[in-house]
């Protein structure tokens, strides 16, 4: 798989590690969110079979964060974004 | 039609024109008692040991496209039961004692050849940890013993030993550990079940779940509306969309693990090894093929094939530890889905929906847990409560603190 990174162009998807789902960009408030709360933030996934939107971070790069919209039944990228500008669209490190 | 030596003669001598086909293809009825969705190894058995050891009947499997089409038809065919912790040790020694007795019991050739696993051991803090879990292994009666370097040698004395990162200092081993003719697995159950009344359902796609009031009805299918009193679901890699129509979300995501083949060659390991450091292990078939594999890809795929990297990786793997294989050719890869959960260990469990049942979250390891998973799920579906061996395979045990986590990579599915 080629990712096209937002600042660096092409690269190999070999230089990323993989995260998982982007929805761990919303981690809930650890002052008010309860146990189950978290339990769903940290353990359920939506795993779906088509698009999904998930984190990819660039250790043999520049070590920036990405979200990737890609497809798992084809493998197809379709959107790279760095996670920063995903989480601040998101109201995160305001 | 029983199989037996004697049957074999006796067709030989008439012009082998008495075989029927092995399993019946009814059409679905309109109710059953359970349906079992999945018509792979853990589906099948499941609908075997429920009509075989808890007597029940009007089971119907349903399989949106072959019997053992999926991972039991994909995997490197390993059993073993050399776990560590007391959630999982218990269970996979059940199971290694079934696959003991399988073929007996269920009347087909399955192959099982108990040739023996060893793990590598590289450096002195994996031979302690080689030796903390050979004992947890004896202490639930499996077997376990800590080969030295030059018992290796003995075994296979073309090895890379002085491997400059990762010289083999010796390995534990499992000789009741071994491999098993994977597909036979399914045949074997599917002709067992169906002998047993139970409905074999091909080409039969759930597409939704009918549940009034918070109890299961039946199943939509692509074959029209199926009724049941209780639905088993067992799809491995598919086990979030399935669960999905029961407004479901798991602690579990989809990874795509490789798996390969050489040429064949002349007999050269005799049993399964595996070289964890590398991210590689391997057995040869009685084709004379090795087999072999490594990790998973690492990222959420439903594609049943991976990337090209994954098999470089491998393909190192192998030559570091074995470089007498740098001129064999590969023969095929393939791959197959993953249900990874978020600590690496299955869920055999009931659901918020009354009748509706799940298992799966068995990673890459549900091969080998085959017999052991299809008897604790028919216990689970008949008895309303979980086999003695799969009492820890819960769902709320995320909820509560109570991972099995043999690796202790914590919720990241990707790494376990």
């Amino acid at each position: 798989m080629i990712i096209h990174h937002p600042i660096l162009g092409p690269r190999d998807a070999q230089e990323f590690v993989y995260l998982g789902d982007a929805n761990l960009i919303d981690r809930p408030d650890g002052m008010t969110a309860g146990v189950e709360v978290f339990h769903e933030y940290l353990y359920q996934r939506t795993n779906p079979a088509g698009e999904h939107q998930e984190l990819w971070y660039h250790e043999q790069g520049d070590r920036s964060w990405l979200v990737i919209t890609r497809n798992t039944v084809t493998h197809e990228i379709t959107k790279v974004e760095l996670a920063r500008d995903v989480a601040r669209s998101r109201g995160r490190s305001k | 039609m029983r199989y037996s030596g004697f049957r074999v003669i006796a067709e030989a001598l008439t012009g082998h024109k008495g075989w029927k086909p092995v399993w019946r293809d009814p059409t679905p009825q309109a109710e059953y008692d359970y349906i079992i969705i999945g018509g792979g190894g853990h589906g099948l058995a499941t609908a075997y040991y429920l009509a075989k050891e808890f007597g029940q009947a009007r089971i119907a499997v349903l399989e949106k496209g072959y019997l053992g089409g999926g991972n039991v038809g994909r995997n490197t065919t390993i059993i073993r039961s050399n776990y560590l912790l007391d959630g999982n040790e218990p269970f996979y020694e059940f199971s290694l004692k079934l696959w003991e007795g399988l073929e007996q019991d269920f009347n087909y050739n399955a192959m099982v050849s108990q040739r023996g696993i060893i793990n590598l051991i590289h450096t002195d803090a994996q031979r302690d940890a080689a030796t903390r879990r050979g004992n947890a292994m004896m202490m639930h009666g499996a077997d376990a013993r800590l080969l030295s370097r030059e018992d290796v040698r003995q075994m296979y004395p073309w090895l890379n030993f002085d491997n400059a990162r990762f010289p083999i200092k010796g390995a534990l081993m499992q000789p009741r550990g071994g491999t098993v003719r994977h597909d036979a697995v399914a045949w074997g159950y599917a002709r067992g079940a169906d002998r047993r009344g139970v409905d074999l359902i091909q080409n039969c796609e759930v597409t939704g779940m009918r549940i009034e009031n918070g109890r299961i009805r039946g199943v939509e299918t692509t074959r029209g509306f199926i009724g049941a009193k209780k639905v088993g679901v067992a799809v491995a890699g598919s086990s979030s969309k399935v669960m999905a129509h029961a407004g479901m979300r798991l602690p579990i995501e989809s990874h795509v693990l490789q798996a390969f083949v050489s040429e064949g060659l002349k007999p050269l390991i005799d049993g399964v090894m595996t070289f964890g450091a590398g991210h590689f292990y391997v057995s040869q078939s009685d084709k004379g093929g090795l087999v072999f594999g490594g990790d998973i890809d690492g990222y959420n795929s439903y594609a049943q094939r991976g990337n090209l990297p994954v098999i470089e990786d491998v393909a190192e793997g192998g030559m570091a530890l074995m470089p007498a294989i740098g001129r064999v050719r590969l023969l095929r890869s393939w791959g197959g889905i993953m249900d990874m959960s978020m600590d690496g260990s299955p869920i055999i469990d009931k659901t918020h929906v009354e009748g509706l049942y799940f298992n799966g979250g068995w990673c890459y390891g549900g091969f080998k847990a085959t017999p052991a998973s299809g008897w604790a799920f028919a216990h689970l579906l008949a008895k309303d409560e979980p086999h003695k061996t799969a009492t820890a395979y819960r769902f709320d045990r995320f909820h509560k603190g109570l991972m099995i986590d043999e690796k202790g990579q914590g919720a990241q599915p990707n790494l376990h």
